[in-house]
């Protein structure tokens, strides 16, 4: 199955995180890869830039409307993602608990539409 | 569906093939539910093959006789109603997610479909695990262990949590579907600390389904309280396919020995009858010298986790059990019980409990300060300010006692448990000394 694994986290956390605490984040990560590489298999992973650079497009009335920040108002924000193909769900859960403790993440299977399966 | 959805049951001994019918449907349904899984990866075909297998057991046994190996006869006949609506569904084009099987299971699965006379395998421990997956609500997760792991039927689930049938019915089907679509594994999670977590969530699981039967409902609570049973015909099970689990001993013991008191609960008029008032003659003498006997071996070790939970709770009823009058109860024990088990959880309703027992053995004085500051952690419950009315009323205070009562009166939604407190409050003129609510139980 391919996991669709979004990363989200407070901004305040990792603003007040000294160096020591970003190092062991950086190494959480890096185990989250090599676990990752043994027992499943990583299609993509990508950090994102903070909420403050967020686009958010909409359309009223046709037209496109762009608004400045992200589409939900949280104290959490949406940091990144890993998309993987693992065997099931615990394996995916497993790999997980590997990933810094401050994240709140959400695991979701990816659906194959019909007619895009070649592109 | 089951035979026992046409209002059989046990006790009612009918002709040779209703007993056979019965037996097979007690003895078979998990492991034929979990082979028909392991086989076609679907768990409502599997379900509702199966279902619709009994159905005509009940048809063809009593003209045709009891198959010599009923539950081949069963497997069969499921398999065949299973494949059908597969080829239903692919001449529909429909696509329904497939569970995830690892090869070995679907292997050993299609070796007992091809010859089911041997029937060996047993894959109930994969269905349990899979019922009580973590990342099912802990409701859903009792609801599809009693439905697909016992066969409880979709009406008696649906009474058991005081919903509707057809809310209870989606509420399967979602949980079904949710398995399948997350990817959540048919499969027996490895040794370790992981697996030992998975059987704590198995064991809560059951516990959830059993004290569901206690909760307090709007209606007549009668039948409710013997859909509880069932949740210990889960544990009984569980145990079977999780020997050597001192988590599950513990609760087995717990529920027999809560259970056991069922028929003194209630009185004719269907009030609530509080442990002390209990006609002690009509408790299961035999539950409760079976929950005993699983508690001996049990009671001198720490057991690590839940189970001590399970243990302490399990012990403080067996105080009550054991002791032959209400005043023969050993309250010092089951306080020293109620702190241990406070230390270790924490949880504000075990500090009232506690409360009651140390003011039954040292009087209410010192049960009401135990009392102090729990409002904060209980805001919405009756059960604190019933408690603290008693309290009070024993120490003399009756002024005090009266504004307790009123409070729990405006907390209290159970019409049954609402007359209680209101006959309570009235005899607070008579100055009498009611025996204060007892812990233990559910």
């Amino acid at each position: 199955m391919r996991y669709f694994v979004t990363i989200a986290y407070e901004p305040t956390v990792w603003a007040d995180a000294d160096e020591t605490t970003r190092q062991r984040y950086h190494q959480e990560h890096l185990a989250f890869h090599d676990a990752v590489k043994e027992r499943a298999h990583l299609v993509a992973g990508e950090a994102l830039a903070g909420p403050e650079t967020a686009t958010t497009l909409r359309h009223r009335d046709g037209a496109p409307v762009l608004t400045e920040g992200p589409f939900a108002e949280s104290t959490e924000v949406v940091g990144g993602f890993y998309l993987v193909d693992a065997d099931d769900l615990d394996t995916m859960t497993e790999l997980c608990t590997l990933l810094p403790k401050a994240y709140s993440l959400e695991i979701r299977p990816v659906v194959q539409v019909e007619g895009f399966e070649e592109r | 569906m089951s035979p026992t959805e046409h209002g059989r049951g046990p006790g009612h001994p009918g002709p040779a093939h209703e007993v056979a019918l019965e037996e097979a449907f007690r003895e078979h349904w998990g492991r034929l539910l979990a082979l028909l899984v392991a086989q076609f990866r679907r768990l409502d075909l599997a379900e509702d093959g199966l279902g619709e297998a009994f159905e005509a057991a009940a048809r063809h046994w009593p003209a045709e006789g009891v198959p010599r190996n009923p539950a081949a006869w069963l497997l069969t006949a499921a398999r065949r109603r299973v494949l059908d609506r597969l080829r239903a569904e692919a001449v529909a084009a429909r696509k329904e997610p497939l569970l995830v099987v690892d090869a070995q299971a679907r292997h050993d699965a299609a070796a007992v479909m091809a010859d089911p006379g041997g029937l060996v395998a047993d894959e109930r421990l994969r269905l349990v695990f899979l019922c009580a997956h973590p990342s099912l609500a802990p409701e859903s997760a009792a609801a599809l262990s009693l439905r697909l792991v016992i066969g409880v039927p979709t009406s008696d689930i649906a009474r058991l949590f005081l919903v509707p049938e057809p809310t209870m019915a989606a509420r399967l089907t979602r949980t079904k579907r949710r398995l399948a679509a997350t990817g959540a594994p048919f499969s027996i999670p490895p040794d370790g600390p992981a697996r030992d977590a998975r059987v704590g969530v198995v064991t809560s699981v059951a516990y959830l389904a059993f004290t569901a039967g206690y909760a307090p409902g709007t209606g007549p609570d009668v039948t409710r309280t013997a859909l509880a049973g069932e949740a210990i015909r889960l544990t009984r099970v569980l145990r079977e396919v999780l020997p050597g689990q001192p988590a599950l001993d513990a609760l087995l013991a717990l529920m027999l020995l809560q259970h056991s008191r069922r028929d003194a609960r209630v009185d004719p008029d269907g009030l609530p009858v509080l442990l002390p008032d209990q006609d002690r003659g009509r408790w299961r003498h035999d539950e409760i010298a079976e929950a005993l006997g699983l508690l001996e071996p049990l009671a001198r070790r720490p057991l690590g986790g839940v189970a001590d939970e399970y243990l302490l709770q399990a012990l403080i009823a067996a105080e009550h059990a054991i002791a032959p009058t209400a005043a023969d109860t050993q309250w010092h024990r089951i306080a020293a019980r109620y702190a241990e088990l406070e230390d270790l959880t924490g949880s504000p309703v075990v500090r009232l409990n506690r409360a009651v027992a140390v003011a039954e053995s040292e009087g209410p004085a010192a049960g009401l300060a135990l009392l102090d500051g729990l409002e904060a952690h209980l805001p919405h419950s009756h059960r604190l300010p019933a408690v603290r009315a008693e309290l009070l009323s024993r120490a003399g205070d009756r002024e005090g006692a009266r504004t307790a009562y009123d409070r729990a009166l405006a907390l209290c939604g159970n019409e049954a448990e609402r007359a209680l407190l209101a006959t309570r409050r009235k005899a607070l003129d008579a100055a009498a000394h009611p025996p204060v609510e007892s812990p233990g139980d559910p």
